[in-house]
């Protein structure tokens, strides 16, 4: 039977041989409590080990920006956090993520339970092949059974949260795909927070959008962290500087330094974080 | 060997290469008209005398004993019919395994096996299709039937809906699966209700050229479907069909079956072109709205 | 039990639970729906080679080998060998190879480096057309256009000026060739039949020889010719083989068209230009007058002979074909 402990018991075990001497910055505890925190969390794509004995303590109510270069292991991570690397053969997570104390990893954990909790925004904006209403109603109806009106009240209220509802309240029935890209992407915030999740991951959700676009999604950010706790990858440097409390510096798979993010950015501890940040490698 | 000289053979080659690759060059275009050519006359042959042939009483009239006036109804009717059952049993059975190819077997061993022996199944003879049906449904139940046709058709329809799902399933892109599946929903019902509704122009097109394909197709039906020479609906007994009685009517010696074998040409030929045509039309749209 | 307590210990909410529980199920009933869809296509194809030999396996215990070296076909004696229609099948095909193969290649030639861009995807199409044409029309057009004018024209010249050479002379001997109807008619006919298949591949394979490629045996002076025979050839020479498989395996199972053109005889002669026969216009002729049991298992052994030679003509075809997308990393 599964023990949750034993993964973890392993992983650290190893880890505490294995790690390098950059690798010991352990998670800095946050000042409020951690909605979600990774344990001793190693990740491997078949053989490639892709993080190594991550700890790190995502902040409630909070914007946790994860920066670093191409192939650092951020996507990775984020994509850990809600389980969503499990429909893809031969990768594996070990250790523990913990979601208000549970073990997400633990296979037990039901699955739906966990993304109604934890949402998630992908890089590229994929609306569904359908109607805009249906694409934020699509999953609430999967969870709830509500009327008619019940449902219009919480579409509307999902697509005022995504700062959508002004640009569309017109055209709910027409089609998903004839909005812009950056009104794409909000809508897939939308559709996201429509669940009334806890916890929304965005994975470096401005990557495709123009300039004036990107700063309407920053914008938003900033209005969701009153109701969620947010995580967010992001290779722009000014993005995390300027959306995020605090970040976390990864790099070949390890968490190399994390704080608040005033003080990664005006006084790292590590040459490494320092060095990426002024844009020397990366 | 002087400048000169070398030079002089230098153009002397020169020449030659330039003989062979205008030469070959001629050939290439002759062979593409030599394509065109036979289109154009086995189009111009079925058009003049189908439509020669061609009259009120093809669509109202059933088919005729020799020497009688007559239409193709009965046929047109049966055609219609068996090729609907073969849709509706092959298509549904086709998409699904192309999802399963697409979305669960992906490159796995079996998955790579399926893929190859539907790509067989594809170009296999219709004829011992129509055999195989032969020999396990109409032997069995002691008499040709309109189901046994369809069934025959529907092997036909199969393995080109196969391929064209598990084709346009592959093409959407995999951040459309993650989003469903990262809202909780289950994986069965983001395919029905996401990727199915995102290929769905590709897989209609893949139905579409199925249809193309059977509703000409003659060889299966010859033993399964067979002929009726009367109006009739019963899956379970004999039914005419168009492609049947053209091959009957064509072959006879009587000059008005051997007319309505030429309008039932007509008529089959423009339907699979404009079927062929319109799929492709689809596809084509679909794929630069894609990119 | 420790899984209870395991799964007290997360605390889910009872509804979570069940709605996991039930998308689980449902998941996992539809994941078994569709892979049996995906084995249903397996068990079609082992389906027909069992079924067509177990059908025919009346005429392989009767006849033994002698049913396909023998060129018997006597349905009142009920004495039965396919050697007549396996030769027409072969030879058919072989014909319409030996004139759709250059062809095929001078269309795709054509296509990819010779016809100015905007008339290259209407051609292309048109000659796909021809793929799309029913083949009962090929036979119509066949029997009542185009065996009129073989019988009158090419096959008495064709007899005329080359029965009379040695070894090939035996192919245009005969005496019943102004009617028109016989295997080098089929043949064509098949020809035509086969060039959208095998040239539309060529066309595809050509288009995959990287540009720089191409560019650079130009930039060395070679000619448009040169390119494609020195360049473009050898390196899709696997797939070509595989379209050229292709379009083999279509014309070994035709069946209306050939049924329409080739007379139906059943003898074995050396001529091509006199009535024969082949497997699949043989089952279409006989199947449904077929007044014996061992008649029906003979036409039923011919289908499974045929299923069984396409089969590996097609497999060939695919894996060569499979070869040249692993080469394109697709």
């Amino acid at each position: 039977m599964t023990n949750p402990n034993i993964p973890l018991a392993t992983a650290s075990t190893v880890s505490l041989i294995a790690a390098p001497p950059g690798a010991d910055a352990k998670a800095a505890a946050v000042a409020s409590t951690p909605k979600m925190s990774a344990k001793g969390l190693d990740f491997y794509y078949d053989k490639f080990h892709a993080l190594r004995n991550v700890n790190l303590d995502i902040a409630e109510k909070k914007v946790t920006a994860l920066i670093g270069p191409s192939g650092c292991g951020k996507s990775t991570l984020l994509r850990i956090f809600n389980r969503i690397y499990s429909i893809y053969p031969k990768l594996e997570a070990r250790g523990q993520v913990l979601l208000d104390g549970d073990n997400i990893l633990d296979p037990k954990y039901p699955l739906n339970r966990l993304r109604s909790k934890v949402g998630m925004v992908f890089q590229k904006p994929v609306p569904f092949p359908m109607s805009i209403y249906d694409n934020v109603a699509y999953a609430i109806r999967h969870y709830e059974k509500l009327s008619k009106a019940d449902m219009d009240v919480r579409v509307e209220e999902a697509l005022r949260q995504g700062a959508l509802w002004d640009e569309v309240k017109s055209k709910l029935n027409g089609s998903a795909l004839g909005l812009s890209g950056g009104q794409q992407q909000r809508l897939c915030i939308a559709r996201a927070v429509a669940l009334k999740p806890e916890v929304v991951l965005l994975d470096e959700p401005t990557s495709a959008l123009d300039p004036i676009a990107t700063g309407k999604i920053e914008q938003l950010v900033e209005e969701l962290k009153e109701r969620y706790t947010i995580a967010i990858v992001t290779h722009n440097m000014q993005q995390a500087s300027r959306v995020s409390d605090y970040t976390a510096f990864m790099y070949l798979g390890e968490l190399i330094e994390f704080g608040d993010t005033t003080t990664i950015f005006e006084n790292p501890t590590k040459k490494m974080t320092e060095d990426y940040i002024t844009g020397r490698y990366g | 060997m002087s400048d000169a000289a070398r030079q002089a053979v230098a153009d002397r080659l020169y020449f030659r290469r330039r003989i062979v690759n205008g030469v070959g060059l001629v050939f290439a275009t002759l062979s593409t008209g030599f394509g065109l050519f036979w289109l154009a006359w086995i189009l111009w042959t079925t058009f003049t005398t189908g439509i020669a042939s061609l009259n009120g009483k093809l669509f109202t009239m059933m088919t005729p004993p020799p020497g009688d006036e007559g239409g193709l109804l009965n046929a047109f009717a049966g055609s219609a019919m068996i090729c609907l059952l073969a849709i509706l049993i092959g298509a549904p059975i086709g998409i699904a395994a192309g999802t399963y190819l697409a979305e669960y077997a992906k490159k796995s061993r079996l998955g790579e096996a399926i893929r190859f022996f539907n790509d067989i199944l594809l170009s296999a003879p219709s004829i011992v299709l129509g055999m195989f049906v032969y020999t396990v449904v109409v032997k069995q139940v002691g008499h040709y039937s309109a189901f046994s046709g369809a069934l025959a058709l529907a092997l036909i329809v199969l393995p080109v809906v196969v391929r064209t799902t598990d084709e346009m399933l592959k093409l959407v892109p995999s951040a459309m699966r993650e989003a469903g599946l990262s809202l909780g929903v289950p994986q069965w019902k983001v395919t029905v209700q996401v990727l199915y509704r995102a290929a769905l122009p590709g897989i209609v097109t893949g139905v579409l050229l199925a249809l193309a394909r059977i509703s000409g197709e003659t060889a299966p039906l010859l033993f399964t479907a067979f002929d009726n020479q009367f109006w009739s609906t019963n899956v379970a007994q004999p039914m005419a069909s168009v492609p049947v009685v053209i091959y009957k009517f064509a072959m006879s010696a009587d000059a008005g079956w051997k007319s309505l074998a030429w309008a039932g040409a007509l008529v089959v030929t423009l339907f699979v072109l404009a079927l062929s045509l319109i799929s492709r039309a689809i596809l084509l749209r679909n794929k630069v709205s894609n990119d | 039990m420790v899984m209870a307590a395991s799964a007290e210990s997360i605390a889910v909410p009872q509804s979570d639970e069940t709605r996991a529980r039930r998308d689980g199920f449902a998941d996992r009933l539809f994941r078994r729906i569709v892979a049996g869809a995906g084995i249903f296509v397996l068990a079609t194809l082992a389906g027909v080679a069992l079924t067509t030999l177990w059908g025919g396996r009346e005429a392989f215990a009767t006849f033994g080998f002698k049913f396909v070296v023998s060129s018997d076909w006597d349905t009142v004696g009920k004495q039965f060998g396919a050697l007549a229609p396996v030769y027409g099948t072969l030879v058919t095909a072989a014909i319409a190879l030996i004139i759709a193969v250059p062809v095929s290649f001078g269309i795709a030639l054509y296509l990819t480096e010779i016809a100015p861009p905007w008339l290259r995807t209407p051609v292309a199409a048109a000659i796909e057309l021809l793929a799309g044409i029913p083949s009962i029309i090929y036979g119509m057009w066949g029997l009542f256009v185009f065996v009129p004018i073989m019988g009158r024209h090419l096959n008495p010249w064709l007899n005329e000026h080359l029965s009379g050479w040695p070894v090939v002379g035996a192919l245009f001997s005969g005496t019943q060739y102004s009617i028109g109807l016989g295997m080098l008619t089929a043949g064509i006919v098949l020809a035509i039949m086969v060039i959208p298949f095998i040239s539309s591949v060529m066309r595809e394979v050509f288009l995959t020889v990287p540009t720089r490629l191409k560019e650079s045996a130009y930039a060395l002076g070679s000619t448009t010719w040169e390119v494609a025979w020195d360049i473009v050839l050898p390196y899709t020479r696997t797939a070509v083989i595989g379209g050229i498989f292709l379009g083999l395996g279509r014309a070994l199972g035709e069946t209306m068209a050939v049924t329409f053109v080739l007379g139906n005889v059943h003898r074995l002669s050396l001529s091509l230009l006199e009535p024969g026969n082949s497997i699949a216009a043989t089952i279409a002729n006989e199947f449904a007058e077929a007044d014996s049991e061992i008649f029906r298992a003979s036409l039923i052994a011919l289908a499974f002979l045929l299923f069984v030679v396409t089969f590996i003509v097609l497999a060939i075809a695919k894996l060569m074909l499979r070869q040249m997308e692993k080469k394109e990393g697709k």
